[in-house]
């Protein structure tokens, strides 16, 4: 079925690895339905309840708990049977050395059942849970199934970076930035020259565009990056590796709301669907810069920057406060009561009706020259 | 062919019957001639010399419509039933396995499309006992002649009017007589006799009487295509299915139409209520009326239903003979007459039977309670004679009419036992399935006979029976089907006693769709028959059962027994439906499953499918034992392994279509929850168990004699 191309990149040991991974699973299931037993595929859990706080580490862990995904169990056999299909596609994507994106594993797996008019994925959704479990199942990164997710996220600053072979040099990305590839292995990316003394890390798009546009990373020699967001997994890896590889701290300017104190819990301590994956993204020694609830007050904001908290806001922002890993931290509990208190959000381009770079040249420098950080 | 069996005709002059109706008849003239004025001139003299006797053939022959020919159709219809219903009589009570054919000629076929009516030759041919040639002119010739109206005894007929009444009618219509053929032995030649009803003296005339070797009549196997094709292939009308047995043939004006209420639909039901009668009909070539000649189907290939090891034939039709065939083999049981029981007598009735005492045998009102009565001892009798104010040594004769009274009120008081009950011959459980089985296409078959009980100081027997999906539709609501002493009753549905049982019964508790106060809605065919040595009928045409409260309340005991074998059928039926789509998921995704694991590992796809198969298969059938649509553990149970249950496999919709799917070979294995055949060989009086599971087998008929129900 797949086309064996011989590139000059040998199979790498990893994909070896993989390989026999998905040969146990498949092997497993064949002997249990010769000798008559019911077909199992194991699946560690991906819920909140399978999710340790490990505090010594600073991270998000997985625990121990697995499903079992039955083929005679009316909720599980479509599932099933999606499992071991994809488990044959990343077959044929190891032995041919390519990669797909998420959307094109849906479309490789993706015909109908034989002798019926079902597909054998409904959508695209369907098909990205089936690929999260075989992660966590054969204990296989994304990128060693050879799956990438499309690209979000830039990067700009004082460093050069080696991409497949091909020399990125982030100082001369123009106004567009280098988009951050959704596999960053040290296979695909290398440092191989860094100035820079620390990241900043915003949001969106469009605050990184303004820092950017006034060569921010250039005057304070930094790298400046942003995630779309919640930042996916490629840049989360190369936060980390910057952050690991080259010791460089990393500062997280983002809004003043639940879903910005969520980012920055992902960023610091992982998320809960990503659990197993946190000892290579998480980053506990990150800060968060702002924008902060006292930050109205003290930077003189008017009435007009306030967005009111919703109900939902309100019962996430309580959610997050009660995270084990804020619990027990005076100055964020003090920091989600002041934006209960305020009643209101602020984004970061709230800050621009101060001025234009109002947040690249007095905001965020002043704050790092403070030390007045959350971490 | 003889209600009024041939052996037991001599010694029966019809009495009281016969004068009770005389006296009606007179009574009415006299009305009818008022005494006005003393100057309109009749004197009484005069006037008693018009008054004569009034023969009851010419009253019924002006009164037609009371004995169920009211119309052309109901005439062809009554006359069919008459006749059919003395042939089945006169062959049961000679035991003889009744073949019957029933032939219906056209014999007007080129009459304009417009006209309603036309004139018809019926003929009926059974292989009973025969008629001895000296009682021939008072069977067919007179009315309320017979053996059946003085005797309680269960049979079909009771008054004796009906064949005679049906001769006459063909007279008046047709002025032809009518035509018997009668063998009494096989070996002797038959009689041909044709009698014309004298109307004026309540006598038949012959017209012709000669002997004969042409039984049955050669010419009725040439009257249609199909009675030809059916004679040379099938034996039909053959003298070696018929050694004995009379043919009656009677012309009339008539009209023939399909449809409720129709001579088809009579003899199916017919055929229903007796499973060991085997009939062959022979329709006439079009309907009445019908713009088109009906246009006859071909051959349709008769279908065996296979009820485990039980195997019946089903009706089909041969070239346009519909052909009925026998589902069981024995013969209903034999029924005693009984005495009449206490309770049941009406005072007039105890008089007269105290005059009749009196002058056949003059014996004592102690010996008279205790010879015409059923369960009075000698002691209870001399507790009545006491209470009577009588002694036992009271002549039967000197009892006062005030003694009489006294005597019919203790009669109400007295603690007697019920009457006996081997007078009544129900259809029986496994019969009832049987004769379901072979004339309603139906998945699920359920049928119940309650003890024998008593009303007015009767004994009767109600049976019920329902059929339910495969063929039948949906959406109406379902038919009832009544039957009194094995005879179809077709009309007055709302009238009748057993409808309304039907109606209050709750079927929604069963799984059913019922509008309120009315029958329930759905793929559903209910038979409700009601075995008596006397049916309370409303009218004398016999067509609705009256509203008894007693009889009704055991129509609806019956009912719901079956109603209740229905509801866990179709609770079962709900449960294998969910099944089935488990282990169709199960099937749809184990290929995808195989590939799958072929491709990465290198199994053997076909190996892998197939024992995966194997344990969706197991455990779909697991799943099925252990729980319930609540997910609850529930016992299992099979309603096959109900006594009075007959599940037809091929015949449930999501089964079948399970069954179609892939994998051929393991075919009855799939089928298995429902060949759970164990015999239960359990025999109680009137409960025979048919607990088969059945599939219906395509078989060519000729290749597939029919096998029949094996007695327990």
């Amino acid at each position: 079925m797949a086309k064996k191309i011989t590139k000059q990149v040998s199979t790498k040991a990893r994909d070896v690895n993989t390989q026999k991974k998905i040969y146990v699973l498949a092997e497993t299931v064949t002997k249990a339905a010769l000798s008559g037993k019911e077909p199992i595929v194991s699946v560690p859990t991906r819920s909140r309840s399978n999710t340790i706080w490990n505090k010594k580490r600073g991270i998000l862990e997985m625990g121990n708990a697995t499903q079992d995904r039955q083929l005679f169990n009316l909720n599980q056999a479509k599932i099933f049977m999606q499992t071991l299909l994809h488990s044959g596609s990343i077959k044929d994507l190891i032995e041919a050395d390519k990669t797909l994106s998420l959307r094109g594993m849906f479309y490789k797996g993706l015909h109908t059942v034989a002798g019926t008019k079902e597909k054998t994925f409904v959508d695209q959704t369907e098909s990205d849970g089936i690929l999260e479990d075989l992660e966590v199942s054969l204990t296989a990164l994304r990128e060693e199934l050879h799956i990438f997710a499309k690209k979000a996220g830039s990067i700009v600053g004082n460093i050069t970076l080696i991409d497949s072979g091909d020399e990125i040099d982030c100082r001369r990305m123009g106004s567009g930035g280098y988009a951050i590839p959704s596999i960053v292995e040290p296979d695909v990316i290398q440092f191989k020259k860094c100035e820079a003394k620390f990241i900043l890390h915003v949001e969106k798009n469009t605050v990184w565009s303004r820092f950017n546009e006034d060569r921010f990373w250039e005057k304070h020699n930094c790298i400046l990056t942003e995630g779309g967001g919640q930042p996916p997994r490629g840049v989360r890896r190369l936060l980390r590796r910057m952050h690991e590889e080259l010791k460089l701290p990393v500062y997280c300017l983002l809004d003043c709301d639940p879903w910005g104190h969520y980012i920055y819990s992902v960023i610091k301590q992982g998320s809960i669907s990503l659990a197993f994956e946190s000892q290579r993204l998480a980053i506990p020694e990150a800060k968060f810069l702002g924008i902060r609830a006292k930050d109205y007050k003290a930077c003189g904001l008017s009435d007009d920057v306030q967005i009111a908290l919703n109900d939902n806001d309100i019962k996430r922002a309580k959610e997050i406060a009660a995270y084990p890993w804020f619990q027990g931290h005076k100055p964020w509990q003090k920091e989600i009561e002041g934006l209960l208190t305020n009643g209101f959000k602020m984004e970061v381009e709230s800050l621009i009706t101060k001025d234009i770079s109002y947040v690249t040249e007095e905001y965020v420098p002043q704050r790092l020259k403070d030390k007045d950080w959350l971490e | 062919m003889v209600g009024k069996d041939a052996a037991l005709m001599s010694k029966k002059q019809p009495k009281s019957g016969k004068s009770r109706a005389n006296k009606s008849v007179e009574e009415s003239s006299d009305g009818a001639a008022p005494r006005k004025g003393k100057n309109r001139g009749a004197t009484a003299e005069e006037m008693g010399s018009r008054q004569r006797d009034i023969s009851v053939s010419e009253f019924f022959a002006k009164n037609r419509h009371l004995l169920g020919f009211d119309n052309p159709r109901k005439a062809l219809l009554t006359t069919v039933k008459e006749a059919v219903d003395n042939s089945l009589d006169a062959c049961e009570e000679g035991g003889i396995l009744p073949e019957l054919a029933v032939i219906i000629e056209d014999l007007q076929p080129d009459r304009p499309a417009t006209s309603k009516s036309s004139r018809y030759r019926i003929t009926v041919v059974d292989n009973g006992p025969g008629i001895v040639r000296k009682q021939v002119e008072n069977i067919f010739g007179r009315l309320l002649y017979g053996s059946k109206f003085h005797r309680l005894k269960m049979s079909r007929g009771q008054q004796g009017i009906g064949i005679s009444a049906a001769g006459m009618y063909g007279l008046i219509t047709t002025g032809k007589p009518m035509q018997i053929v009668t063998k009494i032995r096989s070996s002797d030649a038959a009689h041909r006799i044709e009698l014309a009803m004298n109307t004026k003296t309540n006598r038949a005339e012959v017209t012709a009487d000669a002997e004969t070797k042409d039984f049955p009549p050669a010419k009725l196997r040439d009257v249609t295509a199909g009675s030809r094709s059916l004679a040379a292939t099938d034996g039909f009308l053959s003298p070696k299915i018929f050694p004995t047995g009379t043919s009656v043939s009677i012309e009339l004006e008539g009209r023939y139409q399909k449809g409720r209420g129709s001579v088809d639909e009579f003899l199916e039901l017919t055929g229903i209520a007796n499973p060991h009668a085997r009939i062959t009909y022979v329709p006439p070539s079009r309907e009445s009326g019908a713009d088109d000649e009906e246009l006859l189907p071909a051959d349709s290939v008769a279908t065996a239903v296979d009820a485990g090891e039980v195997k019946v034939e089903v009706t089909s039709e041969h070239h346009g003979v519909i052909m009925f065939p026998r589902a069981v083999n024995e013969l209903p049981p034999e029924t005693r007459e009984i005495q009449p029981h206490p309770k049941g007598v009406e005072l007039g009735t105890l008089l007269q039977m105290l005059k009749e005492y009196e002058a056949a045998e003059k014996g004592s009102l102690y010996k008279f309670l205790q010879d015409q009565f059923c369960r009075v001892s000698a002691s209870t009798a001399g507790a009545l004679c006491e209470a009577a104010g009588a002694t036992s040594r009271t002549r039967a004769g000197d009892v006062e009419p005030q003694q009489a009274e006294k005597l019919f009120a203790a009669f109400q008081e007295a603690k007697l036992g019920p009457p006996p009950v081997d007078c009544l011959a129900p259809i029986g459980v496994r019969q009832l399935l049987a004769g379901m089985l072979k004339g309603v296409r139906a998945e699920f078959y359920a049928a119940s006979s309650r003890e024998p009980e008593i009303y007015r100081g009767r004994p009767f027997q109600i049976e019920a029976a329902i059929a339910f999906g495969g063929e039948l539709p949906t959406e109406e609501s379902s038919r009832v089907i009544r039957f009194a002493n094995r005879v179809p009753l077709l009309f007055q549905q709302s009238a009748c006693s057993s409808f309304k049982a039907v109606a209050e019964t709750g079927w929604k508790n069963y799984g059913l769709t019922q509008p309120r106060g009315s029958t329930p809605t759905g793929p559903l065919v209910i038979l409700i028959h009601m075995a008596s040595v006397w049916v309370p009928f409303t009218s004398e045409s016999k067509e609705a059962i009256a509203d008894y409260d007693e009889i009704r309340k055991e129509m609806k005991l019956a009912l719901m027994e079956c109603g209740r074998k229905l509801g866990s059928y179709l609770r079962k039926r709900l449960k294998m439906r969910r099944e089935g789509e488990r282990r169709d998921v199960f099937e749809r995704y184990i290929g995808e499953v195989s590939k799958s694991l072929h491709h990465i590992h290198g199994a053997d796809t076909r190996e892998v499918y197939d024992a995966l198969l194997a344990q969706a298969k197991k455990r779909t059938r697991q799943a099925d034992q252990v729980l319930n649509e609540d997910g609850k553990v529930v016992k299992a149970e099979d309603p096959s392994d109900q006594e009075g249950v007959l599940v037809v496999a091929d015949a449930i919709p999501a089964l079948a279509q399970s069954d179609r799917s892939e994998v051929k070979d393991s075919h009855l294995e799939a089928k298995k929850p429902f060949q759970s055949a164990n015999v239960n060989a359990k025999t109680k009086r009137g409960k025979v168990s048919a607990n088969e599971s059945a599939k219906i087998k395509k078989s060519k008929r000729d290749d597939d004699s029919p096998t029949l129900f094996e007695a327990d």
